[in-house]
């Protein structure tokens, strides 16, 4: 015997095609799409025309203005930021993981709750509100960068706690080992490769966020780019842009290359 | 007695391990030593700025929720441009589609390129190009998206599973005629997955774009700090944070639907 679908069955395809139609025409309704200016075509080919006759004398002038000094800010602004909040994220990692059974532990969600609340807040505005604290400059992007990638780190490295074989941690307790062995001798080494993954992946991130953070003035290429953009000078735009580009595209290779190893 | 294997002495003593490790440290050195860390952290002015905040000023909130919903409507636009656009291109570039090594290498090394501008920079740009307004703001989160959903998507196609292709193949199916009945159907579910995940990261990223002028809430964050209303800046941010914790929830309760 066919069973007879029921109606919410047979219209919950069409129900759902006319409600993300309706989200989408929603969306398009709010973006203007006459707003583009008469002189679009003649600044992307500048831009382009900068892109392929670059300002190769602002790679290096040995003054501290050029492009080597600032994508070097920006490799330094990412790796402290990554790195010493990588060690930060690792307590909050234990707090946050659910190790237990139980269905709900207080412990677990109250560190799930304070990551999240520090994941939300977009890196840019951290950026602006420690530009208030220790002033233009990129001590403010180490900040900023340091406290997002807590948050998200923190998250991924509880994941990383919670997913691992419990089997050694057993077998030590019951072989009269403390709490501290266990975490020592069983959780660590587990969850360690884990963790340097996640830090190296999280640091590839940050090259990508610490080369716009210059945009609110917290240090990095941003700042020269945004300059050059607002002065339209784009031949130095282009060497910029080409500089972000081999700086994030090698540091990825790098990185992956490291990953690939350790797992 | 057995003999007992030696180590050399670069291994008895952990050398290259230490070696890494003091490079490490170096390297942080320098890099506090290039940002300048440990500087003076002013904390009146923080505080200043915290308790300033803490007072939001919520008779500002109607005048913010029509560029909250900009702020969505162009992260949507610019995801379903963007990912719709990713689709031929990824089956472009996945080794059990198209066979030509050439072909591939060239679309990825060209789709690597556009990944590695992250989306305020791409904003910074189209600022430039195409003018103030929300419009350029679609564009950035389309270019992004496009890289975005490209590589999850390819990657997600060169796993699938090939029995149905060669069948298909077998059977004397063209390569539309494969695409659509061996490959679509595997990556549709995934597909609609890495969409609602690019739409996360461009809701959040929307929020921020208007401070360069692209459209959305970002403009407000701008002008009341400029204007050091901080107690508007505070309603700003919160509202920020909703959006984004809503947003959040919902994609992550339809991906585990999807799962």
């Amino acid at each position: 015997m066919i069973k007879k679908k029921s109606l919410w069955q047979q219209s919950q395809p069409w129900v759902i095609t006319i409600v993300v139609v309706g989200i989408f025409l929603w969306g398009f309704s709010g973006i203007p799409l006459n707003g583009i200016k008469s002189t679009a075509g003649q600044v992307l080919g500048s831009i382009l025309n900068g892109l392929f006759h670059p300002d190769w004398s602002y790679v290096y002038s040995g003054d501290g203005e050029d492009l080597i000094t600032a994508l070097l800010e920006t490799l330094a602004i990412a790796f402290l930021g990554t790195f010493i909040s990588a060690i930060l994220a690792v307590p909050l990692a234990f707090w946050a993981a659910k190790t237990t059974r139980k269905f709900f532990s207080p412990k677990s969600a109250t560190g799930k709750l304070l990551l999240t609340v520090i994941r939300v807040f977009p890196e840019l505005v951290l950026a602006i509100m420690f530009t208030k604290a220790v002033g233009p400059g990129a001590y403010a992007g180490v900040l900023a960068l340091g406290f997002h990638s807590v948050g998200m780190m923190g998250k991924l490295f509880s994941e990383a706690i919670e997913n691992i074989d419990r089997g050694p941690n057993e077998a030590i307790a019951a072989a009269g080992g403390s709490a501290l062995d266990g975490l020592t001798m069983a959780t660590f080494p587990a969850v360690l490769p884990e963790f340097m993954n996640y830090t190296l992946y999280r640091f590839e991130i940050s090259v990508r966020s610490a080369s716009i953070l210059g945009i609110v003035g917290a240090g990095g290429v941003g700042a020269p780019l945004i300059f050059a953009l607002s002065t339209r000078s784009w031949p130095r735009v282009g060497i910029i842009l080409i500089g972000i580009v081999v700086m994030v595209t090698a540091i990825d290779f790098i990185s992956g290359q490291i990953r690939k190893r350790l797992v | 007695m057995p003999n007992l294997p030696k180590r050399s002495a670069l291994k008895e003593w952990h050398v290259i391990g230490f070696a890494l490790f003091l490079l490490f440290i170096i390297l942080m050195m320098l890099s506090g030593q290039k940002t300048g860390v440990g500087q003076n952290f002013s904390w009146d002015q923080f505080f200043d700025l915290w308790i300033k905040m803490s007072n939001p000023d919520w008779s500002y909130l109607p005048a913010i929720l029509n560029p909250i919903a900009q702020t969505i409507q162009m992260a949507l636009v610019g995801t379903l441009i963007g990912g719709v656009a990713a689709i031929p291109v990824a089956l472009l570039a996945a080794s059990n589609i198209v066979k030509s090594k050439i072909v591939r290498g060239l679309v990825r090394f060209v789709m690597n390129l556009t990944r590695s501008l992250p989306e305020m920079l791409l904003a910074a740009l189209f600022v430039a190009v195409v003018g103030i307004g929300a419009f350029s703001g679609v564009c950035a989160l389309a270019v992004f998206s496009f890289g975005m959903v490209f590589k999850l998507l390819y990657e997600a196609i060169e796993t699938i599973d090939e029995g149905p292709i060669d069948a298909m193949r077998a059977a004397g199916a063209n390569s539309i005629q494969v695409i659509a009945f061996a490959v679509f159907p595997q990556v549709f579910n995934q597909f609609l997955s890495f969409f609602l995940y690019t739409l996360e990261i461009n809701v959040r990223a929307s929020t921020v774009l208007g401070y360069l002028g692209a459209g959305g809430i970002g403009l407000y964050l701008n002008t009341t700090l400029e204007l050091f209303r901080y107690d508007r800046t505070a309603v700003v941010i919160l509202s920020i944070l909703v959006v984004v914790v809503i947003v959040d929830t919902i994609s992550n309760q339809l991906r585990e639907a999807l799962a």
